[in-house]
């Protein structure tokens, strides 16, 4: 794998469940470091696209490469190195908020689980119910949980589906600030949201998808003029 | 400790911890089993004779009922939210998985046999032969072989519409030689072992959890993973 690996790269990618085309040949290369906004209706195909780059389901037809790393030959690494935030968060429902975050924390081998834990929690603003048992948060907090599993991770390439789905205006802007953060430390986001406006503050290039195809595919040269609390 | 050995005992401590928060399988498990080792006593009548014959068998089918309860949970905590996919993608070793899952549905099977046994001793008023400690060995084997093949079809029945009803049918032909051994092992620590027949029958169980072991670790990956 070279440094100046793509952070993925589609190269006549299909996916099908059943007798459906979820997608249909993409062909697709995102440089590393530039955040991408992945847009489209719904049943576009934008989910099963990033379940594709997380390696959670592979091509049916197609090559796939993420980070440089082929995507079924090398799912470990390709794994240990990013994230995904999902429809589902994940998270076990009996369990509290410190101990989801704590098996995941010594299963990547994490020596000091316990103290980023902590310093997680309180960083997505759920320091308050860190002992609750997740069957008793709201949507807007396993969101945020979900968020802090997956800044657990400092992965390489964080895969964003609907970030801002079920948060209260300050959850958003809290989550836009994290992007942000996370942008900025080099990881490369890749964000499917509906929130066009929120999404390109904080993009720099952008994949339209149209019943499993790439309609439109942009990047532009320089980062975009980001205005804290967009949208 | 390797990295993968520390994986099957987080797994493991995930589910057991889960357990120990709601105690919701233990609860159903006991109280499922206690009520099928009432219904054969009940439908057996007041024949003592045949209800010690019999006992060791009434035992293992409550064992084995029971387990079917707690391999579908086991799998059905992981699909709540999707936590399996979380899992996977963390990355966790699907074979550490299959391990650690197994370890636990084991603990939960060998709890359960630990309340059985003195209830099954009670209710059809036997006479242990052979030491406690050889029934709780038994228990243990038999639960070992029913938790590793129970563990590998409950993933694969766990994405089937139909996974409530998939599970026994596809588990219950696999564990009929289980069954068999685990009841005449029993059987010997209740009525003697004059013949001594209860290393062959130990041998057996121990066999069957090579297999079962040896199948999930090896094919477990391949069910977790939508190659």
């Amino acid at each position: 794998m070279s440094v100046s690996a793509p952070a993925f790269e589609l190269k006549d990618v299909s996916k099908r469940f059943g007798p459906r085309w979820a997608l249909a040949r993409l062909s697709f290369s995102l440089p590393a470091g530039v955040p991408l906004l992945l847009t489209g209706h719904n049943g576009s195909g934008k989910t099963t696209l990033l379940r594709l780059i997380s390696t959670a389901t592979f091509p049916t037809l197609g090559e796939l490469k993420v980070l440089g790393l082929h995507c079924r030959d090398e799912r470990e690494s390709i794994r240990t190195r990013s994230a995904l935030l999902s429809h589902a968060s994940f998270l076990y429902e009996d369990l509290t908020a410190e101990q989801n975050l704590m098996i995941l924390g010594r299963l990547i081998g994490l020596q000091n689980a316990r103290e980023v834990t902590h310093a997680l929690i309180e960083r997505v603003g759920l320091k308050a119910r860190t002992q609750h048992p997740v069957r008793q948060f709201s949507a807007g907090m396993r969101k945020r949980l979900a968020i802090a599993r997956l800044l657990m991770k400092k992965p390489s390439l964080a895969l964003l589906d609907e970030p801002f789905g079920e948060l209260d205006p300050q959850g958003i802007i809290q989550m836009e600030g994290l992007i942000r953060e996370l942008s900025a430390a080099g990881t490369t986001i890749v964000l499917a949201t509906h929130l066009i406006a929120q999404g390109e503050a904080l993009t720099r290039a952008r994949l339209h998808l149209e019943q499993g195809r790439i309609a439109d595919a942009t990047t532009s040269p320089a980062p975009r003029q980001i205005s804290e609390g967009a949208g | 400790m390797s990295r993968f050995l520390r994986m099957i005992f987080i797994l493991m401590g995930k589910d057991l911890l889960i357990e120990w928060r709601t105690f919701a399988r233990t609860n159903a498990l006991i109280f499922f089993s206690i009520a099928t080792l009432l219904m054969f006593s009940f439908a057996l009548g007041a024949n003592i004779v045949a209800l010690r014959q019999h006992a060791a068998g009434y035992l293992w089918m409550a064992m084995l009922f029971a387990s079917v309860l707690s391999l579908g949970e086991s799998f059905r905590i992981e699909h709540e939210n999707n936590s399996i996919d979380g899992l996977r993608l963390a990355p966790a070793d699907p074979r550490a998985l299959f391990v650690g899952k197994a370890l636990g549905n084991t603990v939960l099977l060998v709890g359960l046999g630990l309340v059985l046994s003195p209830l099954s001793i009670a209710l059809f008023d036997l006479k242990m032969v052979m030491s406690f400690w050889s029934l709780l060995a038994i228990i243990g084997i038999g639960a070992m072989a029913i938790s590793a093949a129970g563990t590998f079809y409950a993933a694969v029945a766990a994405n089937a519409r139909a996974r409530d009803v998939l599970l026994p049918v596809l588990l219950f032909p696999v564990l009929v030689p289980v069954l068999i051994a685990a009841v005449k092992a029993t059987t010997l620590v209740f009525e003697g072992d004059a013949m001594d027949q209860m290393p062959s029958w130990l041998t057996m169980l121990g066999t069957l959890n090579l297999v079962y072991w040896s199948m999930g670790f090896v094919l477990f990956p391949r069910i977790m993973e939508d190659l």
